[in-house]
């Protein structure tokens, strides 16, 4: 009852900003149209008939960048493991630990009313978007790879707070934790795959990429889509990914469990 | 003591304030100065996988892999400078007008566009301007075409008119926050609206390429930024380019004229808000 209350009032708060949401999504698939251009101009460069890039023909190129930014659009948390850190640090998180809420419950909740109030506004754009551009792919996937897709998806997002969660407990033992942040954004747009699908790299690359639970974020979903991994593979990628989950999951509630023994809050 | 003087006194005042407070805060300019190199060298690593594949960006155009390494570090350098002496200060003005703390600017006896425009250098982004230049130097080694005096020249007055017509949109951008409030941020803005700078003008081909090229060289000319400059240094000089070029040079004056008209009109309709 308490988490229903809690995404009820948060979707309520959400939807206050719903023009912004609309407006920010349709910018979102500006640098897209980049993308296409780029990927053509690659495509129109190179030599002979039967053109492919690590595997990739020209529309499951593009096909895959729009499939990254559905990923993206359930795991991306923008502002939780900064908030987190804001929240250590200037002394909010004491609410916490007064009131019979659980930190990292409470949040999900309000991410969760967050996701559901920007797929309702952002439906709109992205089915816009992806009718616009229905030439890349090559129709609809069978139902056992919809239904992969949807899982990693949603997997993708639970991966996605969890992880961020565990970034933001950070701020427990040091005190700025934004440029890290940043550093750590970046190096995730790279190793998720949504800069590159990671079969771009050469020798051990994609390997390694393929290895990091960061390419559940964009990569791995893209993947199933477009049948890059089937059978065995697949089932062997969701495993891997509830385990990604569960780990983040018990590392994030490790680090607030140590985190506010060693906390201390000034002031009033 | 002349007018030009004064400013140039100002505007090194700036410079070595933004030094002083950066030097204060070492381990953030570090830090500021590390994620941005990771940026240039992802993109670095991007393009080097890209031409793995494939001899040149879009079907004879030219942009072979060291001629686009050029044009890469070109934009690398053109961002760095417009990041290093505008980004933030622009940035903090259009906090400046929501939160009325612009009035302090408007009660100095010094141009108000010129104050909000320079308050702040940020030292951290030199190292992307020395990175830029590093790899510029190295994609022209490998070039086939050495380029002459002149065409040194050229690329550093279209680098210039780069700068402004990058300026010009920043300030133009900015200074609508006086009427519109804001929905996405000064950074976000420019990042999806630069985005189509970043690469050849030959890559918008096709039906709807052309369009849109067209509505990026003429009607807001963010294209021609980083492609007249590079195509002054990467190929002999043509007199393909000329006309080109001589829009460029139209577009980076007309563009600082209207921002400056914007920015000045902006002033006019500012109602101060804290009060």
């Amino acid at each position: 009852m308490l988490h229903f209350i809690i995404l009820r009032i948060s979707i309520a708060e959400r939807l206050v900003y719903r023009v912004d949401f609309a407006l920010g999504t349709l910018m979102r698939f500006l640098p897209m149209v980049t993308q296409i251009f780029l990927w053509q101009a690659v495509f129109q460069g190179m030599a002979g008939s039967g053109k492919s890039v690590a595997g990739y023909s020209f529309h499951q190129m593009i096909a895959y960048y729009l499939l990254t930014m559905v990923g993206r659009a359930f795991s991306s948390m923008p502002g939780l493991a900064g908030g987190i850190a804001r929240d250590i640090r200037d002394g909010t998180i004491k609410k916490y630990l007064l009131q019979p809420v659980d930190m990292l419950s409470f949040l999900l909740m309000g991410r969760l009313a967050h996701k559901l109030v920007y797929y309702a506004v952002a439906i709109a754009p992205f089915a816009l978007v992806f009718w616009l551009c229905r030439g890349f792919f090559g129709g609809w996937p069978d139902a056992v790879t919809l239904a992969a897709f949807a899982a990693s998806l949603v997997m993708g997002f639970l991966l996605g707070y969890f992880l961020e969660a565990t970034l933001g407990m950070i701020g427990f033992w040091f005190l700025e934790v934004n440029s890290l942040l940043f550093i750590y954004m970046l190096v995730s747009f790279f190793f998720s795959g949504q800069m590159f699908p990671p079969e771009l790299m050469p020798s051990f690359w994609p390997a390694l990429m393929k290895a990091i639970p960061l390419q559940y974020l964009a990569y791995f979903p893209a993947a199933v889509f477009l049948h890059k991994v089937t059978g065995a593979a697949l089932a062997r990628g969701l495993i891997v990914e509830a385990l990604w989950v569960v780990f983040f999951y018990m590392s994030a509630r490790t680090l607030f469990h140590y985190g506010v023994r060693r906390y201390s809050a000034f002031g009033g | 003591m002349n007018t030009i003087a004064t400013y140039r006194r100002v505007f090194f005042t700036f410079v070595r304030n933004s030094l002083v407070r950066d030097m204060t805060f070492r381990g953030n300019f570090i830090i500021d100065t590390i994620s941005s190199l990771c940026w240039a060298m992802l993109n670095v690593i991007f393009y080097q996988q890209i031409f793995r594949f494939t001899g040149s960006l879009g079907d004879k155009t030219g942009w072979h892999r060291y001629e686009f390494y050029a044009f890469f570090s070109t934009g690398l350098i053109i961002n760095a400078l417009v990041q290093m002496f505008f980004m933030t200060n622009i940035d903090e003005m259009t906090d400046m007008i929501r939160t009325g703390d612009l009035d302090f600017i408007l009660l100095k006896p010094i141009d108000t566009q010129f104050l909000v425009s320079l308050r702040r250098i940020e030292w951290s982004s030199l190292a992307n301007l020395l990175v830029g230049i590093g790899f510029l130097v190295y994609a022209l080694t490998q070039l086939a075409h050495v380029p002459g005096v002149l065409q040194m020249l050229l690329f550093l007055i279209y680098m210039a008119c780069g700068v402004a017509i990058y300026y010009s949109l920043m300030v133009a951008l900015g200074a609508s926050t006086v009427w519109m409030g804001r929905n996405l941020t000064l950074y976000d803005f420019w990042f999806y609206i630069t985005t189509f700078s970043r690469y050849p003008m030959e890559i918008y081909s096709g039906p709807l390429g052309y369009p849109l090229r067209a509505l990026f060289t003429f009607v807001i000319p963010i294209l021609i930024v980083i492609n007249v400059p590079a195509r002054m240094i990467v190929w002999p000089l043509d007199s393909r380019h000329w006309p080109l070029a001589g829009f460029a040079l139209l577009a980076a004056i007309g563009s600082v004229a209207a921002s400056r008209w914007l920015f000045q009109t902006a002033l006019g309709s500012y109602r101060s808000a804290s009060s």
